[in-house]
């Protein structure tokens, strides 16, 4: 490749980007430099990127907090079996689809049905309104169903197995093999990209929720970790609206500053764990899964 | 009859996802009748009496409808036009960069605040631009006056914007890379022996080499100027700066899920989807027309 002949422009390019990507980053360890300093630094502002007074103490009172590790727990379970019928939908759902209408008539209506409830929906009070009549409300199920079928995913994989070759399936079959045997033996082994790209935003999409927890789950014990944060943050934050003075100490005694940027930073590890294992494939799983014939 | 086998074995495989598609879409659709009546929660759908077109006629009389509107495309439009510019520029210096490792590096970690959930940045973005935080006392060693950002009429747009740009500038860039790594290398070489330099080739090549994603990513930004971003403002916003940053979708939740205006939220919300979805076919279409663009 014939590029860069000048020095000067490469060191510039070098450096601007550098800088972009520290300012990506910036607000999180700004968050946790905070989260590990004295109270008194962090509320008066001297915390930058290293933290002034170092102490745990934090992260000891996270320790503390029985209703911290509830809603952890709410989350990993969610993760766990929200993540798991994803994966299962969208295989089944992929594989058929992304055969050619002459090889599976009816796939164009079974498209198109999916498409629409993509494009259109009822809104939030008569969604809202079905879950409850459901008798879903405060229950797991709540959580994992309304959301068990991403339809971004099944159109991602399914453009990623049709890129698949055909004579594979038709080999396969000359041997014998059924529609089962070639999705679990063909098409998902040569699929990992495609296969990692979709979990990690099923994954990432089930783990970052909050909205559905602060609306479906009534009782505390069934808030989502992110719902529980939101909470503690927004009451913050709300300080500023209320003038009762009961109330103003109330939500300043819940929680401080300090104790939020502790738990926001715990709150991301889980997606700082995988988020390296499985961002190798994405972006060749985004860009394939992206190909039309 | 293999063939016969296949298909049925097809069907079997799609039914759980329609399933739960029609449990999870398609009833909560008719609950938009909803939309025309006077609805009581203790009655139900069937037994609330009908109001006809008067939950609508009370929307467009509400004085702040106009503003929540207003607020909606602004915000909206402001949003597609920073977050395609802001990708587009970033892909052309990544380009420019040879080393594979170094460009790696920067792209993981750009990507990452696409990862994080609203909360955790609003979260984040409060502490940031309190009085206190580091945008302040950044703002404080220049000279200037400390700005509350988050409830100010002012600047919470600006906040909402720039924050939304920093969020997803990166994963979005995702898509230039791809099309510039279709880009013929052989062009590179030979614009280069014919002499021309590397801005040239830039303006030339790499540039015209995106154009057709940049027009294909601004016709489907057509189709979301009605989602301005719901758990981004939500996260983010208080009383103070509902004049400037309530949106469709919050005013939607607070009117019916707070209030329990179910009647007038589920008017809103159906008058949005119904533009959103013509909106978006529209995009489709044209995306489809132009840029030789199909969903499936």
């Amino acid at each position: 490749m014939i590029r860069g002949t000048n020095r000067f422009v490469d060191l510039t390019i070098y450096l601007i980007l550098s800088l972009i990507a520290l300012l990506s980053i910036a607000p999180m360890l700004n968050t946790l430099a905070i989260s590990f300093s004295g109270k008194i630094p962090a509320m008066s502002g001297q915390v930058f990127f290293w933290p002034v007074e170092f102490n745990l103490n934090a992260y000891e009172s996270i320790l503390r907090d029985r209703s911290f590790f509830v809603s952890f727990g709410v989350s990993v379970q969610r993760v766990l079996l929200g993540g798991a019928i994803n994966f299962i939908i969208t295989i089944l759902m992929a594989y058929p689809l992304s055969k050619s209408a002459k090889l599976f008539p009816g796939r164009n209506v079974y498209m198109w049905f999916v498409i629409f409830c993509m494009l259109f929906n009822g809104g939030l009070i008569p969604w809202y309104m079905t879950i409850y009549s459901m008798g879903l409300l405060d229950t797991m199920w709540a959580l994992v169903l309304p959301t068990a079928v991403p339809v971004f995913n099944v159109i991602l994989l399914m453009n990623f197995f049709r890129g698949i070759p055909k004579e594979l399936e038709e080999a396969a079959n000359m041997d014998g093999a059924g529609p089962w045997k070639i999705l679990f033996s063909i098409f998902l082994p040569t699929s990992l990209p495609a296969l990692a790209t979709v979990t990690l935003f099923s994954i990432v999409g089930h783990w970052n929720a909050f909205f559905d927890g602060m609306i479906l789950m009534n009782s505390k014990e069934n808030w989502p970790l992110q719902t529980y944060i939101q909470q503690l943050i927004i009451s913050v934050n709300s300080i500023m609206n209320t003038t009762d003075p009961e109330e103003i100490k109330r939500l300043t005694n819940m929680s401080s500053q300090l104790l939020n940027s502790a738990k926001v930073m715990v709150s991301m590890v889980p997606i700082l764990l995988i988020y390296p294992f499985l961002q190798k494939y994405f972006v060749s799983g985004i860009v394939l899964g992206a190909v039309k014939e | 009859m293999r063939n016969q086998t296949f298909i049925r074995n097809y069907h079997i495989m799609l039914m759980p996802g329609i399933l739960l598609l029609i449990a999870f879409s398609v009833i909560p659709m008719f609950g938009i009748v909803i939309a025309f009546q006077d609805f009581q929660p203790t009655r139900g759908i069937f037994r609330s009496e009908w109001i006809g077109w008067e939950n609508f006629e009370y929307m467009f009389a509400l004085p702040d409808s106009r503003s929540i509107f207003v607020n909606t495309m602004v915000i909206a439009s402001l949003k597609i036009v920073f977050g395609m510019a802001a990708p587009f520029l970033f892909a052309l210096l990544l380009h420019e960069v040879v080393s594979t490792k170094f460009k790696r590096i920067v792209q993981t970690i750009v990507y990452l605040p696409h990862f994080m959930s609203w909360v955790i940045l609003s979260g984040i973005l409060i502490n940031l631009l309190s009085l206190e935080g580091v945008v302040n006392q950044v703002v404080q060693f220049f000279g200037g006056d400390p700005i509350l950002f988050l409830q100010s009429n002012v600047w919470f747009r600006v906040v909402l914007v720039a924050s939304d740009v920093w969020k997803e500038f990166g994963f979005n860039t995702i898509i230039y890379i791809a099309a510039l790594t279709s880009i013929n290398t052989n062009l590179y070489e030979a614009a280069a022996i014919d002499g021309a330099s590397r801005f040239q080739r830039l303006l030339y090549i790499t540039i015209p080499g995106l154009l057709p994603t940049v027009i294909l990513l601004a016709t489907l930004g057509l189709g979301n100027v009605l989602n301005a971003g719901f758990e981004q403002i939500l996260n983010l916003y208080n009383p103070i700066v509902y004049e400037t940053g309530d949106i469709i979708d919050t005013y939607v939740y607070r009117a019916g899920l707070l209030e329990i205006q179910y009647g007038l939220a589920t008017a809103v919300g159906l008058l949005k989807s119904v533009v959103s979805f013509v909106l978006i076919a529209v995009s489709y279409l044209l995306a489809a027309r132009f840029a030789n663009y199909r969903i499936f």
